[in-house]
């Protein structure tokens, strides 16, 4: 597998601020990454380190062969970037906004722009005004200014966020399709909703990357334990108590029902039997109208490993 | 009166060529959540600033705690808190003055919010920090002080309009479990005089409520599902409709037994084995796995025959299996009618 973000002990200090601490991992070619983390925990601190726009405190990384410090004009050249605070200027055309950013890379062949507008599915679009279109399609316009160059690896910074989930579908069945064409992706976000989305997930915190696995391979090592909802009244009560059973990781407020982490499997030691949950809530007088198994979502792989 | 904190009814609202709100109806009891779950531009904004008098719509009515929001606005005000997208704090001030700032505007008096912020200060968890000048908090401490100033009036009705925009998820689950437990005041009954007290918590909570019974009915928008879930009840907008409204369990209900979810490699052929199954609706790929939509009681019949396309075709498959439809899956299907 071709190897196309390679990062090896990659650190950044701002004064005692250590911002990136150490940080090792890499991406292979067609790969969809998402790097997920809270405002602060070193994303945007990594990402500026991999376009070569700062440079590193200690160890080293490489994008596409070339090493980013050194080389940083050749891997600029070779990426895109789409942000959701990117300058789509509002009172241009669509095919406008493109053809001003295709010159910023020097792009002025026409075919390569409207190819470009196909593969974002913004054809027949080209003379609308960007100011006149919803979220969804400025988002895909966005991401044609970003591909507008053939980049062979893309940076999205939460390029979903605000869209209904159809909307987002839409978008990422783009992203899958150039994916499929060999083009690498590195997803920055603090949505669960879009870290879903990636094929691996890394999840930074205080500088550190925690943790980088396929979203299946996350809930399973990180969740030991089960997922239950519990449907009990009054809630508060049921939240207090239920903190306090041996074996219960964490429960959390679920709107009109408690989600209850255990440590381990029901079935293995230390496990925490629905049952026994029931049975202490019925004597502690709470009403107890069902406990179902839930699913462990990437939330609480988060919160998990923010502890 | 109606048992009804909100009752609206064939809102419709244009701007222009906009159809921003068409023909909305909704109501939310005392003590529940509601999520008006869409897009940027569905609706959403435009449907809280109608409930709290702050636009007129163009047809339609609207009671907010019994009074009419057309003919009595000020009435409502005094029972409503409204956190907006981008509200404001002045970072100059301390948290204690910018509570006190919105107190007065509001017509409190020293005696009346002086105990009150204290204890809303507690709520939130910024007891500690009443002197800190609001620039200097972090932006989970900024959205805790917008919900306090909403508190401050004890308002029976809460808007909030994606107050968790740009915040991280352990702060997002932070602000969930208040605006819960803020409606979850239990009634003052028997069970509630055994609990273990936690009482700054449960004492504003209660006092919180105008009424022994009621809690605290909260309004929140957002884009986002995992929010949603997190509601009592869920109305799903898009282009200035209500499309759906249910619980999030009965939502997801409408798919029960419908959602596969496939795991295998190489996932490209997996998909593209899916879309050829007559039974299979819609393939969602979510990153390492695909979400299949089948027709209703084909599920068992689709896992046998992909299982055996599947091997047929040379490639692997790791996991085929009935999973619960998230309220996505629900969202997109109803989006597809």
């Amino acid at each position: 597998m071709e190897t196309v973000i390679k990062v090896e002990n990659l650190t950044r200090r701002f004064g005692d601020f250590v911002a990136v601490d150490h940080i090792n991992f890499e991406v292979h070619k067609g790969e969809i990454v998402g790097y997920l983390g809270p405002n602060g925990s070193g994303k945007t601190t990594t990402i500026r380190m991999l376009l070569g726009l700062l440079a590193p405190s200690e160890g080293q990384a490489t994008v596409l062969g070339y090493d980013v410090f050194k080389q940083s004009e050749e891997v600029r050249m070779r990426v895109g970037y789409m942000s959701q605070k990117f300058a789509i200027y509002d009172d241009l055309t669509t095919l406008e906004n493109l053809t001003f950013y295709g010159g910023v890379y020097g792009i002025t062949d026409k075919a390569r722009i409207q190819h470009t507008l196909e593969l974002v599915g913004l054809k027949g679009h080209e003379y609308t005004l960007t100011r006149d279109m919803s979220t969804g399609w400025r988002q895909r316009l966005s991401l044609g200014i970003a591909l507008v160059h053939e980049p062979k690896l893309l940076f999205l910074d939460e390029p979903t966020s605000g869209v209904d989930p159809t909307a987002r579908r839409e978008f990422w069945d783009l992203i899958y399709e150039l994916a499929e064409g060999g083009v690498t992706i590195l997803v920055t976000t603090h949505y669960m909703d879009e870290a879903e989305y990636c094929e691996r997930v890394g999840v930074m915190r205080d500088g550190k990357l925690l943790a980088m696995d396929t979203p299946t391979a996350l809930k399973r090592t990180i969740i030991q334990g089960d997922v239950w909802e519990v449907y009990a009244h009054p809630l508060e009560r049921g939240l207090d108590l239920l903190a306090g059973v041996a074996g219960v990781d964490r429960v959390g407020l679920a709107g009109d029902h408690l989600r209850v982490i255990t440590r381990a499997r029901a079935d293995a030691d230390g496990g925490v039997r629905p049952e026994a949950l029931q049975s202490l809530l019925t004597e502690a007088g709470l009403g107890v109208e069902k406990i179902e198994r839930g699913e462990p979502s990437l939330e609480d792989v988060f919160l998990s490993l923010a502890k | 009166m109606t048992d009804y904190l909100v009752n609206a009814t064939h809102l419709k609202k244009s701007f222009g060529a906009n159809q921003a709100v068409d023909d909305i109806s909704l109501q939310v009891k005392a003590g529940e959540i509601y999520g008006l779950v869409g897009s940027d531009g569905a609706g959403k904004t435009t449907t809280m600033r109608l409930l709290v008098g702050a636009l007129r719509p163009d047809a339609g009515e609207i009671t907010v705690c019994g009074y009419d929001v057309l003919k009595q606005v000020d009435n409502v005000r005094a029972q409503v808190g409204y956190l907006s997208q981008r509200f404001s704090l002045y970072e100059d001030l301390t948290v204690l003055e910018n509570i006190r700032f919105f107190a007065e505007v509001r017509g409190l008096s020293q005696k009346e919010w002086l105990p009150r912020s204290m204890e809303i200060l507690e709520f939130v968890g910024l007891g500690n920090f009443k002197d800190r000048r609001a620039g200097q908090l972090s932006g989970g401490m900024k959205q805790k002080l917008g919900l306090a100033s909403a508190l401050v009036t004890r308002p029976r009705l809460l808007l909030l309009d994606e107050p968790t925009t740009g915040v991280d998820p352990v702060t997002r689950q932070d602000f969930w479990q208040l605006v819960i437990k803020l409606v979850s005041a239990p009634a003052l009954s028997g069970v509630e005089a055994q609990a273990p007290q936690r009482p700054s918590t449960a004492d504003f909570a209660k006092s919180a409520s105008s009424s022994a019974q009621d809690g605290v009915s909260v309004i929140i928008s957002t884009p986002y599902m995992d929010e949603a879930s997190r509601c009592h009840r869920v109305g799903f907008m898009k282009l200035g409709r209500i499309i759906a409204e249910d619980t999030p369990s009965n939502l997801r209900a409408r798919l029960a037994e419908r959602v596969l979810e496939l795991r295998g490699d190489p996932i490209n052929t997996l998909r593209h084995i899916a879309h050829h199954d007559g039974d299979v609706e819609d393939v969602a790929a979510f990153g390492d796995k695909l979400h299949l939509r089948v027709k209703e009681g084909r599920a068992r019949a689709v896992i046998e025959r992909l299982t055996g396309v599947i091997a047929a075709e040379g490639a692997t498959l790791l996991e085929l299996r009935l999973v619960p439809p998230t309220l996505e899956d629900v969202f997109i299907a109803l989006s597809e009618r």
